[in-house]
């Protein structure tokens, strides 16, 4: 029964003078969303977005859900400005909830109406359109009760300029501020559990987010790559699109296993993923790094060490997940989906070359030294020569 | 002449023959019908299959009724020990520990339901003794499962041994049926069931350049067997479901080839076998060969599969690298630093961490060429090299 949509945003509302492009970064980005299950239109009224689409109303809205700088979705009736009409649409959208909720046994079917005006041009007030509503609902369905503190079904009426919209459910939206409004970033993604995480905080956040990926065959084989990119689809599905840059770094990887003293590889092979980082986000027009470390999990992961390999770029590099815990962030993943191609089991390259022992405390002037054997410059060059881009669309 | 692909995992899947790729189109175009129906659409996709089974039984020189096809190879064996009726007494199964999981999970799921299984060891070659099975059969034991050659490391059980054990157990008046995983012996090394008096025996279309989906069991006259999938009756009510008549067109078309030229197999696949094995072990110090000595005199040798390990090295890591130069293999132990433990049948074996760990298998067909075995073994040991400058 339904095929329009009204969209709630929360944050965006307040930003003032950046309102309207954030306004029009959320339909873009809405509309993107959308485009897989079938066309779409999406219009402004004041305050709110109005979404139409002719397509399933369950796919509808788990699109809609994960786009970023909604705050709740309702699926509505459009109607004229007339109270008959009004009523009317009521009684139909409180019909179809109250085939979705389940009272108490015994107790009745209650509700509320909820109205709000603000085309002051309309000639009832939202309490006398309370009333209006309330009453016409409570003379055609039998059995019903008010309860204005705690309803099972709250029907929603909105008098806008040109419409009535009428509803009895909110889905909540997944918050944070529209894909794109925060400029860009560069995620630096490994096939585990965090850095998909990292990426999806970062996109909450209004980021856009690209991605690169440190690739090590034939120490890694095609199918932890395939991992990567199957994660990335699901990040896709939060933005309609992905750019992967896949970086070939067996030959730094080989060349610092050689030269490099093994408590430090890690340290080094950081600080050479940072490096190329970096290079690709100033190449891209990102302004950040974005990663999924968290502060004291493993041994690269300690502020010595984040010290030691931050040292090496001059652009910031956000971690998100540095307030959580390990088990936050596993919930995080299972909520956003991508917990179980994480934890497929494909080796990454971290492990393979995990040394027995890594330092926990590594200085500066350590890695300094355990890095003179390489020729930087000439490795970074050559990984970025063979860097390939993908586009992964969600 | 410049080699792109040298393909040496023919014991994970094989390249389907042109003729056999042929047979499943025409079916699919032409033969839609289904075997079940009465009308003339119906008969003709019926005789694809009739003219399919009868190749199969004589690549085993059994009789078309006696053929059961399934959707897999590891249907087939599902088929075999769990719809194999236990009788009265029946509660005991005996299996070895290099079987393949679909042989050992089955056995896991009957031991659920309140069967014992005895799991029967293997020397350092992977081959079971039979006096040990002699030794282990109860009265109360009424199936016995060992595969003909070991997917992983090509040792060859000693069937006439066991057949002989078997036979003079069933003499002394026990009810044994007896199953054959033959998957990796079909179309490599001849194949009589009846001969052995084995009473079900698995096999695969992918494994011998048919299609993938397909796998038939042999199925020995008054053998008390139930069906696992129940429906409309087809093969002989032990398998329902419509035939799968475009798979099975193609594994009639490669069994045909089996029937013909099978015998011929294993001596044109030696020769390449000890090439490969001679030439690696040559080429490279330290490297090992595991399972039974290559040597066409040792009947416990398997023609064309060949587990060889490189210690200290991981075998994912070999794989990728080779897969680098254009050469697939595979590895039977997956990642040690991860969470699965490597191989069960190099484990049962006896072998030591680092040889399991570096554990790479090379399996061979008779499409395969001198000149891509020379390719692979100059390649394999330039690889290693390489790695173990990294590693060493």
């Amino acid at each position: 029964m339904y095929n329009t949509y009204l969209i709630r945003y929360g944050e965006i509302g307040l930003k003032g003078k950046n309102r309207p492009q954030f306004e029009r970064r959320l339909m873009d980005n809405i509309k993107r969303a959308l485009k897989k299950v079938g066309p779409a239109r999406v219009e402004r009224v004041y305050g709110r977005l109005v979404v139409e689409s002719e397509a399933d109303p369950a796919r509808v809205l788990e699109r809609l859900s994960r786009v970023f700088g909604i705050v709740g979705i309702s699926p509505v009736l459009r109607l004229p400005l007339d109270e008959e009409a009004i009523c009317a649409g009521a009684l139909e959208v409180l019909r179809d909830a109250a085939g979705r909720v389940q009272p108490p046994a015994g107790s009745p079917l209650t509700f509320k109406v909820e109205a709000r005006r603000s085309n002051k041009a309309f000639p009832r007030t939202s309490p006398e359109l309370n009333g209006l509503v309330g009453g016409y609902l409570l003379k055609n369905y039998p059995g019903l009760k008010v309860d204005v503190h705690n309803p099972l079904v709250r029907v929603g009426v909105e008098i806008r300029e040109k419409n009535a919209f009428v509803y009895a459910a909110e889905v909540p939206g997944a918050g944070g501020l529209p894909v794109g409004a925060a400029g860009k970033a560069l995620l630096l993604i490994s096939g585990g559990i965090d850095s998909p995480v990292a990426g999806w905080m970062a996109m909450k956040r209004g980021i856009e987010i690209e991605a690169a990926h440190f690739y090590s065959f034939p120490f890694t084989g095609e199918k932890s790559l395939e991992k990567v990119r199957d994660l990335c689809r699901v990040l896709a599905g939060y933005t309609a699109r992905i750019r992967l840059h896949v970086v070939h770094f067996t030959e730094i990887q080989k060349e610092i296993q050689k030269h490099c003293p093994e408590e430090l590889r890690v340290t080094i092979m950081r600080r050479m993923m940072f490096r190329l980082a970096a290079r690709i986000a100033r190449q891209r027009g990102a302004l950040a790094l974005v990663t999924g470390e968290s502060v004291g999990q493993v041994a690269s992961q300690t502020l010595e060490s984040m010290l030691v390999i931050n040292r090496v770029v001059d652009i910031p590099v956000l971690r998100p997940l540095v307030g959580m815990d390990k088990l936050e962030i596993i919930q995080r993943a299972q909520n956003i989906g991508t917990y179980d191609l994480s934890i497929l089991p494909y080796e990454d390259c971290c492990t393979l070359f995990l040394p027995k022992h890594p330092a926990t405390r590594p200085r500066p002037d350590q890695a300094e030294r355990a890095e003179e054997p390489l020729a930087v410059e000439e490795l970074l060059n050559g990984a970025l020569e063979w860097t390939v881009m993908e586009e992964i669309r969600g | 002449m410049a080699i792109r692909e040298v393909y040496l995992d023919n014991s994970a899947t094989t390249r389907p023959l042109p003729e056999v790729v042929r047979a499943v189109v025409d079916a699919l175009e032409n033969n839609y019908g289904n075997p079940s129906s009465l009308h003339r659409k119906g008969v003709e996709a019926g005789r694809v299959v009739t003219r399919a089974r009868e190749a199969v039984a004589a690549s085993l020189g059994v009789a078309p009724a006696e053929i059961v096809f399934t959707g897999a190879g590891s249907e087939a064996v599902n088929l075999a020990i769990k719809g194999a009726r236990p009788g009265k007494r029946g509660r005991h199964v005996i299996t070895t520990a290099v079987e393949h999981h679909a042989v050992l999970n089955a056995c896991a799921q009957l031991k659920e339901q309140g069967i014992e299984v005895t799991v029967l060891p293997v020397d350092a070659a992977g081959v079971v003794d039979p006096e040990r099975l002699a030794a282990e059969l109860r009265d109360d034991t009424y199936l016995v499962s060992i595969m003909y050659v070991n997917n992983e490391v090509g040792a060859v059980q000693p069937l006439v041994e066991i057949a002989a054990v078997i036979g003079a157990a069933r003499k002394a008046g026990r009810r044994l049926l007896w199953h054959v995983d033959a998957v990796q012996a079909y179309g490599k090394l001849p194949l009589r069931p009846r001969e052995l008096g084995v009473d079900l025996l698995s096999i695969s279309a992918h494994k011998v350049h048919g299609p993938k989906g397909v796998g038939a069991l042999y199925v020995a006259p008054h053998t008390p067997l139930q069906p696992l999938v129940a429906g409309g009756g087809q093969e002989w009510g032990l398998r329902s479901g419509t035939e799968n008549v475009p798979g099975i067109a193609g594994f009639g078309v490669a069994a045909e080839m089996i029937a013909r030229e099978g015998h011929l197999a294993a001596d044109r696949l030696r020769p390449l076998k000890k090439r490969l094995v001679e030439g690696i072990l040559a080429a490279v110090p330290g490297a090992v060969l595991n399972g039974p000595a290559c040597d066409k005199e040792n009947p416990r040798c398997a023609p064309h599969i060949a587990n060889i390990s490189f210690p200290g090295l991981r075998g994912e890591i070999l794989v990728h690298s080779l897969e680098g130069r254009g050469i697939y293999v595979s590895t039977g132990s997956a990642c040690s630093s991860g969470k699965k433990p490597g191989s069960h049948v190099l484990q049962a074996m006896g072998l030591k961490e680092d040889v399991v760990e570096g554990a790479i298998r090379f399996s061979l067909s008779i499409t395969n060429t001198e000149e891509e075995i020379d390719y692979a073994v100059k390649n394999t040991a330039a690889v290693v090299e390489e790695l173990r400058a990294l590693y060493g």
